[in-house]
């Protein structure tokens, strides 16, 4: 007999209780709850996400979403007021032990806010979740730093200038034995992710902000130095909870930064998917200024609850689904 | 040339890398959010025994070693190699000092071994988790000192010595674990 039962039984009233929580949190700072479709015509370009194809047996097909960013984009510009999303989203090929190809992003958008400021919120929202039950585990220290500073500090680099060959180096320093051909930007996600966030504390959370502009994906120039984009992380300890940005709102440059991922993907030899044409409209007919960020829910209820694995958490990850 | 990609990196699988065969021992999947994927992985080399770690960048494909588990039964030591035997098909194979890796003192003539080949070469051997074997020298036990739990070595018909209880005499044949190297009961 297969094994049916779900196998997160210990976590369940908990994420219950999370999840009104966040709804309590954003009830009380008049931030309006919206739902978007799951399954969209169109998918991100974005060469480090992959879209999980759906399709019918009329021959209708469509895109699971990797995340509920376009569409809430598409209300802001429609008028509406600050909004978030408790969002079930796919991505495909990700799984391990603190990734599930389904799972559940809280995203939401503040209208005049940068990321500095939504990053505070972000650490105002976990403290106040922390806080809702007395068994639950919380950070015990804040850290704010930018990326620039976290690479110099933790590994004695400029990220901004290194090229690809020192930050091999760097690699080969920390005992990092590589298989495979990486690029800049990968050699510097190898780095953070394995030399870097590794040695953050347990108990604190670290928000890392202004990314390299390689890095910027859909957040805007810093006005103060054009290298580096208005995008945050927020980790609890090594875990990565949260990606926001000051929403880039410029046609031109997000034109262009599709096309150099669409341009990285044929490159790259990766599937396609077809562009969402509505982002485009609505950029064009124009994106309020605010901020927006995503917080992996299920990664937040494992920090909570102290679990090292994703499936204590869940309990149908997809190989018992 | 079978490969394999990252995504199908499971504990167990054997990966042919620097020219060695490695088994995977943990893979652990590594991503920000938004950034570049890859594979942390934990292997064995199967012919050092050496364990060492390596990253993948994911979607990579590596390629698979030509590693097999069989059972075979030994047959004898003729003083340099020691004969094993698939039973369901007679063929044989002599395996050498280097890839017995020690655990001569557990083999006892048909027994049936786990014996890994590479490439059709004999590359490790895996004796049963229990074999019996009889005492062929041991001191007397002392009368009386058993509720002590007190033990003494006792030389085995293979030449392996081991720790058994004051009770068990000379010429008894015991139980002992292989993986620990320890007297489980009298025979």
């Amino acid at each position: 007999m297969t094994d049916w039962r779900p196998g997160a039984a210990a976590a369940r009233e908990a994420r219950a209780r999370l999840l009104a929580g966040l709804r309590g949190f954003f009830a009380a700072r008049n931030v309006l709850e919206v739902e978007t479709p799951i399954l969209s015509r169109g998918a991100p370009l974005d060469p480090m996400v992959e879209s999980w194809i759906a399709t019918s047996p009329d021959g209708a097909s469509g895109y699971l979403q990797t995340s509920p960013e376009y569409p809430m984009k598409r209300l802001l510009a429609d008028g509406a007021p600050d909004i978030y999303q408790v969002a079930r989203v796919f991505r495909g090929g990700e799984s391990g032990s603190r990734h599930n190809p389904e799972f559940t992003l809280l995203e939401w958008y503040r209208h005049g806010m940068d990321h500095h400021r939504l990053a505070r919120e972000v650490v105002a929202l976990i403290m106040n979740q922390a806080a809702l039950d007395a068994s639950w585990r919380r950070p015990a220290r804040l850290r704010v730093i930018s990326y620039q500073a976290l690479f110099q500090e933790h590994l004695g680099i400029d990220p901004l200038v290194a090229d690809a060959e020192e930050l091999q180096a760097v690699a080969a320093r920390q005992g990092l034995e590589i298989q495979g051909a990486l690029d800049r930007d990968a050699w510097l996600d190898l780095l953070i992710s394995l030399a870097i966030a590794p040695a953050f504390p347990h108990d604190r959370l670290t928000v890392v902000h202004d990314y390299p502009e390689s890095q910027a994906v859909l957040a805007r120039p810093c006005a103060h130095d054009t290298r580096l984009a208005a995008r945050f992380e927020v980790y609890w300890g090594a875990l990565e909870l949260a990606n926001g940005y000051h929403e880039l709102s410029d046609l031109a440059q997000f034109r262009e930064r599709r096309d150099r991922d669409q341009a990285l993907r044929r490159q790259r030899g990766q599937v396609l998917p077809r562009p969402d044409a509505h982002l485009e409209a609505a950029l064009a007919s124009g994106l309020p200024e605010c901020a927006g960020v995503a917080l992996g829910v299920d990664r937040l209820l494992m920090r909570l609850l102290g679990a090292e694995r994703i499936e204590q958490v869940i309990d149908f990850p997809l190989e018992s689904a | 040339m079978a490969t394999y990609s990252t995504n199908e990196f499971k504990a167990g699988l054997k990966l042919l890398l620097d020219g060695d065969p490695q088994a995977i021992v943990e893979n652990e999947f590594v991503k920000p959010g938004k950034g570049q994927a890859f594979n942390r992985v934990k292997l064995r080399n199967l012919r050092t025994g050496r364990v060492l770690e390596k990253t993948f960048k994911s979607g990579e494909s590596v390629e698979a070693a030509d590693v097999m588990d069989t059972e075979m039964q030994y047959l004898y030591n003729d003083g340099e190699f020691w004969h094993f035997m698939v039973p369901d098909t007679f063929e044989q194979y002599a395996v050498g000092e280097a890839a017995l890796g020690g655990c001569g003192q557990w083999l006892k003539e048909q027994d049936v071994c786990t014996v890994t080949l590479w490439n059709g070469e004999p590359l490790s051997v895996v004796p049963p988790a229990f074999v019996e074997m009889k005492i062929t020298q041991c001191d007397p036990g002392v009368r009386g000192d058993t509720a002590q739990g007190g033990t003494k070595p006792a030389t085995l018909e293979s030449g392996a010595v081991v720790k058994v209880p004051l009770f068990v005499e000379e010429g008894e044949t015991v139980k002992v674990d292989t993986r620990s190297g320890e007297y489980v009961s009298r025979v």
